[in-house]
């Protein structure tokens, strides 16, 4: 079992996390509760990584964050620094490519809470951030935490945009889907199996949890 | 303008139109009735600040929440509205209790449980304190939403529908409940119906609303009985709405006489109308007499009609009868009598009829293309 690996994989679930809740809270709420010019669009480019090939995605990140010229040399140039082949970069584009998975279910958690119970919650005299807090959030999160598991789950077992964007360097950016693939190429069979036991168990649990949560919904609120 | 009531006075034409100016006192219970899509959810939300019409003033117990020439428009929150909506909204995760707490925010935290309490003893909820929504019968829930919306100590209260979605026997326990709590109540109320016996029932003042305008404000008698136009009338489910002209004015004897498919019928002194201009008329099937057979009485002798009955229903102690009239073929006239009455009569389908339609009860209205002569 490759511990530093499986370590970096859960870091970067977490820290990608950190910056999906409230990405995905905002976002998926906007979506959800306003009608304006674009949101189809809008919608379409959100989704896109769901049907773009990891590869392809990490790609075009990693050309966007090349420090050679654009957005990259403007970061370097800037900031002095880059992201590719570091840590760093794999968040930025574990957000990325996690923006559907993180989106999409908590914006139909919140379009889920009938217009008329938010209404009664402003006739209560709650302002608006009241709302969100005693009878929105509340409401939407079981919506929230399973779209968060999925995400962590994601993040963990991803392999083709990490390769792309972080390469693989060990304690950096050398993942435990990475190190499998690792193990394998140098025919250490029994610790692919092992890592990949692990991952199999785990993504069975998320499931689990995100399927209990929908369902203790539907009976709390029905 | 006393300030302790509420005054609405909006204007817009897209993209729901709107033409009203309505009052309610402290204390009164206005119906704004309707068809379905006439605007009274609308006009509801507006007054709660959930709707923001193009133009408008709204101001309740001498507080301004809008005002669009002075650009003052109060957000939800900031009005002091109780809203009791359609299906209750209540928050189905938070229990009796705590749906009625979150409104009692004039309160310090420590008061508002107890506050909680009275309300719930107010509707008779007392010992479902801790029970979540989807616990709740349907009368239950909607005994909570009022005592929700009472908890926000409002300047007024707005019932959307409140007996919608209820069963019938439930409902008439709520329109006993409300008419007892209201009496305890000072601010004004508005509900929100399209049911007529619902208004006449509960309501001081009924408003109809047709199209987002305000046609016709008064006591739900008045309203039934005086229509200003035979649109008004139409919606007050009046049946017997006709289109005749008018014959003479004879001011000493105070009658109008008006001619109607061949013949003269004698009704209220009403000179607004031209001689021999065309009206519209109605009677209310209460203001229709029915001769005893055998034994004339002195009503008898107004506008008496012999007719044949072409449709007899028994409902609710009335017998809900439609007659043909003998000398207008293709007219009918919806009457109604105590069953009783009917028994006594033996009256029934096909049988032939005396009847006379009271003078007082006859009311004119300018002329309009009716569509259809019931």
């Amino acid at each position: 079992m490759d511990w530093q690996a499986l370590t970096l994989s859960v870091k970067l679930s977490l820290v990608t996390l950190v910056f999906l809740l409230p990405i995905g809270i905002l976002f998926g709420r906007w979506l959800a509760y306003r009608q304006f010019f674009g949101k189809s669009l809008l919608q379409t480019v959100l989704a896109l990584p769901l049907v773009l090939p990891p590869t392809v995605l990490g790609y075009y990140l990693l050309v966007a964050f090349s420090p050679n010229d654009g957005f990259g040399l403007w970061l370097a140039n800037t900031f002095g620094t880059t992201l590719v082949f570091n840590f760093q970069g794999l968040v930025l584009a574990s957000i990325i490519f996690n923006l559907p998975f993180a989106i999409q279910p908590m914006q139909r958690a919140f379009a889920a809470i009938p217009r008329q119970i938010r209404e009664a919650a402003a006739c209560c005299g709650m302002p608006p951030r009241q709302v969100l807090w005693k009878i929105e959030l509340p409401l939407a999160w079981p919506g929230i935490v399973s779209a968060m598991v999925i995400c962590f789950a994601h993040t963990l077992g991803e392999f083709g945009i990490v390769l792309m964007v972080g390469g693989n360097i060990p304690a950096e950016t050398q993942t435990i889907a990475i190190s499998i693939y690792d193990r394998v190429q140098a025919f250490d069979d029994h610790s692919a199996s092992i890592m990949s036991f692990s991952l199999l168990l785990f993504s069975m649990l998320t499931i689990s949890i995100t399927y209990w949560l929908a369902e203790r919904n539907q009976h709390t609120h029905v | 303008m006393s300030d302790s009531a509420i005054h609405i006075s909006l204007q817009q034409s897209q993209p729901i139109p709107l033409a009203v100016e309505l009052e309610c006192h402290s204390g009164e219970l206005l119906a704004l009735v309707g068809p379905s899509g006439s605007g009274k959810t609308t006009l509801l939300r507006a007054i709660a600040g959930l709707y923001r019409p193009e133009n408008g003033n709204i101001s309740c117990q001498g507080e301004i929440w809008q005002d669009s020439t002075r650009k003052i428009f109060l957000a939800t929150h900031q009005r002091h509205v109780g809203l009791v909506f359609q299906n209750y909204a209540l928050f189905p995760h938070m229990t009796v209790l705590e749906n009625i707490q979150q409104a009692i925010t004039h309160l310090p935290k420590y008061q508002r449980q107890a506050e909680a309490m009275k309300l719930l003893e107010k509707v008779h909820l007392d010992g479902l304190q801790q029970r979540y929504p989807k616990n709740l019968s349907g009368g239950q829930q909607q005994r909570v939403a009022v005592a929700r919306a009472l908890a926000r100590q409002p300047k007024v209260l707005l019932l959307d529908e409140p007996f919608s979605a209820v069963d019938q026997v439930t409902r008439r326990k709520l329109y006993r409940e409300l008419l007892s709590l209201r009496q305890s109540l000072a601010m004004p109320m508005i509900l929100v119906t399209h049911d007529l016996e619902e208004s006449n029932l509960l309501a001081d003042r009924i408003a109809l609303l047709h199209k987002g305008v305000v046609l016709q404000t008064g006591t739900p008698e008045f309203v039934a009985a005086q229509p200003k136009t035979a649109t008004v009338a139409r919606l007050m489910d009046q049946q017997n709405l006709f289109t005749a002209e008018v014959l003479t004015h004879d001011q000493v004897g105070q009658k109008t006489c008006i001619r109607w498919q061949g013949m003269i019928l004698e009704a209220s002194y009403q000179p607004r109308f031209a001689v021999n201009e065309r009206i519209c008329w109605m009677i209310q099937p209460a203001n229709i007499l029915l001769h005893r057979r055998g034994r004339p009485s002195s009503g008898d002798r107004e506008n008496p009609l012999q007719a044949e009955i072409i449709e007899y229903m028994e409902s609710n102690g009335l017998a809900n009868m439609l007659v043909r009239i003998d000398k207008a073929l293709n007219t009918n006239i919806a009457i109604n009598v105590p069953l009783h009455v009917a028994k006594r009569n033996s009256l029934g389908l096909h049988e032939k009829i005396g009847i006379s339609l009271l003078a007082e009860g006859i009311h004119l209205m300018p002329y309009q293309a009716l569509r259809r002569e019931v």
